[in-house]
């Protein structure tokens, strides 16, 4: 690992001045990513401002929702009561990622900016765009049984690998941010980006930019919700695909609204708006939930290792609706 | 005279648990020593070629750093001798890959420069900057591509009686001839051994020609024989010291790269150094799994009888020495099949060289002979079990002699009740509950019942303790706790009175801790040992006590601080009186097999699995709900302990059959799983309750003790099972593990 500095924030706007004057200077929280990287050397930060200190762990519910400040710990936020009782599906989504010691650590602002595990981004020898411009995408032609089959471009396949982001786009989040330019409101399935052609940035934050909270609008979505995750092992893994479903029915069983958004498909969380305007009106039956999986792998293409994405994605999605249905 | 309490066979707590779980237990990489030094190993980028340039100025400048070790500037290691013309001899020692010795690159990741420093944290940062340049060459990784220049190993084409060597028993063409048969291609994946415990050593020379070594290995007398040989040093000269192993599953078999360069560069700074392997070289640098392609072709009688086998098996090396395993044996063996055949291939890749992995060839070999049973039973519209049963086999049909003991249909028996066998239904995907398919697998395992010579030494201490000492390691399956209740009985005396010392090869030797054969050896060794130094203490009492003089050494009992004779009373000899002259009360016994029995009779330990499996239909996801694993293993000397084996060897099996895959680009040549996120093996949320049960019956011919072992059957057989349940829960049939969702969705 490089030699770096290390300071400790205790304001925000002080720890931001910080990372926007220096574009090798990081913000670190729970460092559950950040630190693998910088020991792989795929990430070398001259300066670290850790920022646990400020005071950004509230949940709170406010006039219009809930607010998650960014530095609540996953586990935290996993079981919270408002958050289990408002947004059950974000507590299901977190409770699926990673270990419970990892969860421990985790925070909701560093979940979302998290890397890729994609293996030719950690491997220093191997060709990567993302953590080398120019340098070449390795999983384009080589092992790419994990990569997205929706978004990629020619510079970059890989996927984003966070399950509580999943949630969060399916359930219309808003991401606050504080940077040198003031605040703004980032929706948040404009936070994270497709790789076009630069696959190095992940997200739209600005130099400098602190997540701050997240915020979840009130929502009917309190019973029949399922985040359903498929993995070769039965906890400790990154998905192969994942699925968010939330849907909101009615005593004659027909669906007034629905949310859906699939993980380890693309380069960000992949909402699913076309699928859950298929559901509108629909009764809540296998047969609208395959008509809205088929809609929502249009545009899908895969690769020389994931073509079986193309059918593990749509069942995923089926089986995560009939869950949340019989919920 | 009072029965002793009987220690075999108890279910006692291992002898070095508190050691093991309060941290006290001190692996290799937790010795210090003043002046310690740390290395840290730079591998190649590329898989086959040159260094053409090497820069090392930059990490020779950074902080804390002693010294950069390269093929440059190496000593000269005195036992490296030139790389030899014939692969299969295994060239000196260290492996064939005499590190630092030329400019040749082998593998991907093979150590080209050893960085020396005052810390960890700084050898760790200065390996980083270490640049080379490569002139590279054509490398190739890909089996599917080598196996077209499979070859028979250079051990088979020397001697056609190696177990090697292409085997054919009956007709030839009977497989042609038949009209109900099979045929099928399986594949095994390269499998990493993944122990906890990474490879480390630590290399201290007390003086230039007396080496120590706290390393990493299964067998203590085998490392210092290595290292002895490469520094032309009398073995007496080099301690190895391996107290603890934290798991090994074979990968501490070999002499490794990493051990030679961390001797060498302790050398070179003068000051003992560490250096422990990162997980990402655990999987380029100590062995694996080799992938391996099969065929396997079977043919039967409608009524259930095999005809004919026809086996073959190619399996993966490196090009700088010739592994084999052996994938075929159990074929060969296991079930009445007139005519037969086996024939074993190797290819030569740009990867390290493999080494035995738990179970090892024969779980490769079992996976493609236990899935052909069940796709033979399934045409024939057979139970698998009531197959098996038709070619039981009551004397072995390779050798055309008696099994020594076997008790493998006991074991079909008791297993079958277990896991509740006759709920599986014949035709696959008959069973759902919600959106899971249900089924039910079986296979079936065997392993050699191997027993070979081990000295112990045995010595009465005047405070009253027996201590016994043998350079065999015990790399995790309590082997120090079974040679304790061995020695307990043997000499009457309570455990607590027993002190069983291990892992130096300083101490009696023994071979290395692999292939099922430690209790068998060591632990008659210890017996032996055990009924020697009681024969001793008569011998002692005997010179002052004529009774004893006379005595049969049977009648000679250890009682409450006296040596006592069965048949008379009044015969008490103080045990203090005969340990008192130090040295005095201590035997040192070498035991191995006598007389003709291996030549007799066929001596195997056997298993069977047992697999419940649910198979989501939308997902693909499998999840073993229940295993069964059962052992003919001879006596069992610890329940506990032996029923722990067999659930790590069948939570290993699960590993094998559902996710562990070694993934290649073999554009680089390099590894794109190398670590626990890309790698899986089991969590504990992917193991299920696994039933253990022994048969428990002892054979005499093994040993006096009557173990057979168990290590290797606990895994042998698990996969197929496993797959043989995914079938019956399916319909399909996946022949290429591991069985990912991708497979079945």
């Amino acid at each position: 690992m490089n030699q770096f500095q290390y300071v400790r924030a205790t304001k925000a706007q002080a720890a931001i001045d910080v990372v926007a004057k220096d574009p090798n200077a990081k913000f670190i929280a729970g460092g559950t990513n950040l630190v693998d990287l910088m020991k792989r050397g795929v990430v070398t930060p001259q300066k670290l401002v850790d920022i646990n200190r400020l005071p950004l762990a509230k949940i709170e519910t406010t006039g219009t929702g809930l607010r998650l400040g960014a530095l609540a710990l996953n586990s935290t936020v996993a079981n919270d009561a408002q958050v289990r009782a408002q947004h059950p599906l974000l507590a299901l989504a977190l409770n699926a990622g990673a270990s419970p010691q990892l969860r421990n650590m985790a925070t909701v602002g560093g979940n979302m900016l998290q890397r890729t595990r994609c293996t030719y981004f950690y491997d220093l020898t191997m060709p990567c765009n993302k953590r080398q411009p120019g340098s070449g995408c390795g999983a384009l032609e080589g092992i790419n049984r994990m990569h997205a089959i929706f978004g990629a471009s020619s510079t970059c396949i890989a996927v984003h690998p966070s399950d509580m982001s999943v949630a969060l786009v399916a359930l219309d989040a808003t991401v606050l941010v504080s940077g040198p330019k003031g605040d703004r409101r980032i929706p948040f399935g404009d936070f994270h980006r497709l790789p076009g052609d630069t696959p190095e940035k992940d997200t739209n934050l600005e130099a400098g930019e602190l997540i701050t909270a997240v915020e979840l609008p009130a929502s009917p979505f309190t019973k029949h919700v399922h985040y359903q995750k498929v993995r070769e092992r039965a906890s400790y893994a990154f998905a192969l695909v994942s699925a968010a479903a939330a849907l909101d029915i009615d005593g004659n069983n027909t669906i007034k609204a629905a949310r859906l958004a699939l993980g380890g498909v693309a380069h960000k969380p992949w909402r699913l708006t076309a699928a859950e305007q298929v559901l509108v009106g629909k009764p809540a039956t296998e047969e609208s939930f395959r008509q809205a999986a088929t809609v929502a792998m249009q545009g899908a293409k895969a690769f020389k290792h994931n073509e079986y994405k193309l059918r593990l994605a749509p069942n995923t999605l089926v089986q995560a609706l009939k869950t949340a249905a019989a919920a | 005279m009072k029965m002793q309490e009987k220690h075999i066979g108890a279910s006692m707590n291992r002898v070095d648990g508190h050691q093991k779980v309060t941290g006290a237990a001190k692996y290799s990489a937790e010795y210090e020593l003043p002046g310690m030094s740390y290395g840290v190993l730079v591998g190649s980028t590329i898989a086959k070629g040159r260094i053409t340039g090497l820069d090392t100025k930059a990490a020779e400048r950074a902080p804390g750093v002693l010294a950069v070790v390269t093929h440059l500037n190496s000593p000269k290691v005195p036992g490296f001798k030139p790389v030899g013309k014939d692969p299969s001899q295994p060239a000196t020692t260290g492996g064939p890959l005499k590190v630092f010795s030329d400019n040749e690159i082998r593998f991907n990741d093979q150590p080209i420069a050893l960085v020396v420093a005052d810390t960890l944290e700084r050898a760790k940062h200065a390996a980083r900057l270490v640049r080379a340049q490569y002139a590279k060459e054509a490398h190739q990784t890909d089996m599917k591509a080598a196996a077209k220049d499979a070859f028979l190993p250079t051990s088979a084409q020397k001697n056609p009686k190696s177990p090697m060597a292409d085997y054919q028993r009956g007709a030839a063409d009977a497989l042609q001839k038949a009209s109900l048969k099979i045929e099928q291609e399986y594949v095994i994946p390269t499998e990493m051994h993944s122990p906890m415990e990474m490879q480390s050593i630590t290399a201290h020379w007390e003086a230039p020609d007396r080496l120590t070594l706290y390393d990493k290995t299964q067998g203590t007398i085998g490392t210092r024989r290595d290292f002895a040989r490469e520094w032309n040093l009398p073995e007496e000269n080099v301690k190895v010291i391996a107290t603890f192993v934290g798991g090994a599953f074979g990968n501490a078999l070999h002499s490794w790269p990493h051990e030679s360069a961390a001797i060498i560069g302790a050398k070179v700074v003068n000051r003992p150094l560490k250096l422990m392997l990162t997980r990402e070289q655990m999987f380029t640098s100590v062995g694996y799994r080799p992938y391996t392609w099969q065929k396997l072709a079977m043919s039967a009688t409608p009524d259930g009888k095999i005809t004919a086998i026809s086996h073959e098996s190619i399996g993966q090396t490196s090009t700088y020495e010739e592994f084999t395993e052996s994938t075929l044996a159990q074929t060969r063996m296991m079930y009445q099949a007139p005519s037969l055949s086996t024939r074993y291939r190797i290819a030569a890749l740009n990867v390290g060289t493999p080494i035995w992995m738990r179970g090892p060839g024969e779980a490769t070999g079992a996976f493609a002979l236990e899935s052909a049973m069940d796709e033979m039973a399934h045409l024939l519209k057979l139970d698998p079990l009531e197959f098996r049963l038709r070619n039981y086999t009551d004397q072995d049909p390779e050798r055309n002699r008696p099994w020594s003991t076997k008790y493998l249909k006991e074991c079909y028996q008791m297993g079958a009740e277990r896991i509740g066998w006759s709920q599986r239904k014949l035709e696959p995907g008959a069973v759902r509950e919600g959106d899971w398919l249900i089924g039910y697998g079986m296979g079936v395992g065997t392993f050699g019942a191997h027993r070979g010579s081990a000295h112990v030494s045995a010595q009465l201490l005047p405070d009253g303790t027996a201590v016994l000492q043998c350079a065999t390691t015990d790399i995790g399956p309590g082997t120090g706790t079974a040679m304790t209740q061995i020695a307990a009985d043997a000499l009457g005396l309570p455990p607590e009175k027993i002190r069983f010392e291990l892992g130096q090869a300083s101490f009696p030797q023994s071979g290395s801790q692999g292939g099922s054969s430690t209790v068998n050896t060591v632990g008659q060794a210890v017996q032996d040992a055990c009924l020697a130094l009681k024969d001793k203490l008569r011998e002692l009492a005997g010179a002052g006590n004529p009774a004893f003089a006379s005595a049969k050494k049977e009648d000679v009992a250890l009682a409450s601080g006296y040596l006592t004779l069965g048949s008379n009373a009044a015969a008490r000899v103080p045990l203090a009186d005969l340990t008192k002259q130090p040295g005095a009360a201590l035997v040192n016994v070498e035991s191995k097999p006598t007389g003709n029995d291996g030549q007799q009779y066929s001596m195997y330990s056997f298993s069977v699995h047992f697999a419940q499996v649910a198979v989501h239909v939308l997902t693909g996801e499998v999840r073993v709900r229940k295993l069964v694993s059962g052992a003919d293993a001879g006596t069992i000397i610890n329940q506990k302990t032996a029923a722990n084996q067999m659930k790590g060897g069948a939570v290993g099996g699960i590993g094998m059959a559902l996710m562990e895959h070694a993934v290649i680009d073999d554009r680089y040549g390099r590894y794109v799983t190398k670590d626990f996120a890309d790698y899986h093996v089991p969590v504990q949320a992917d193991a299920p309750a696994v039933e253990v049960f022994f048969v428990n019956q002892p054979d005499y011919h093994v040993n006096a003790l009557g173990t057979k072992g168990i290590g290797e059957i606990a895994t042998i057989g698990v996969a197929p099972a496993i797959a043989n349940a995914v079938f019956n829960a399916t319909g399909k049939r996946v022949r290429e593990l591991p069985i990912t969702p991708d497979k079945l969705v």
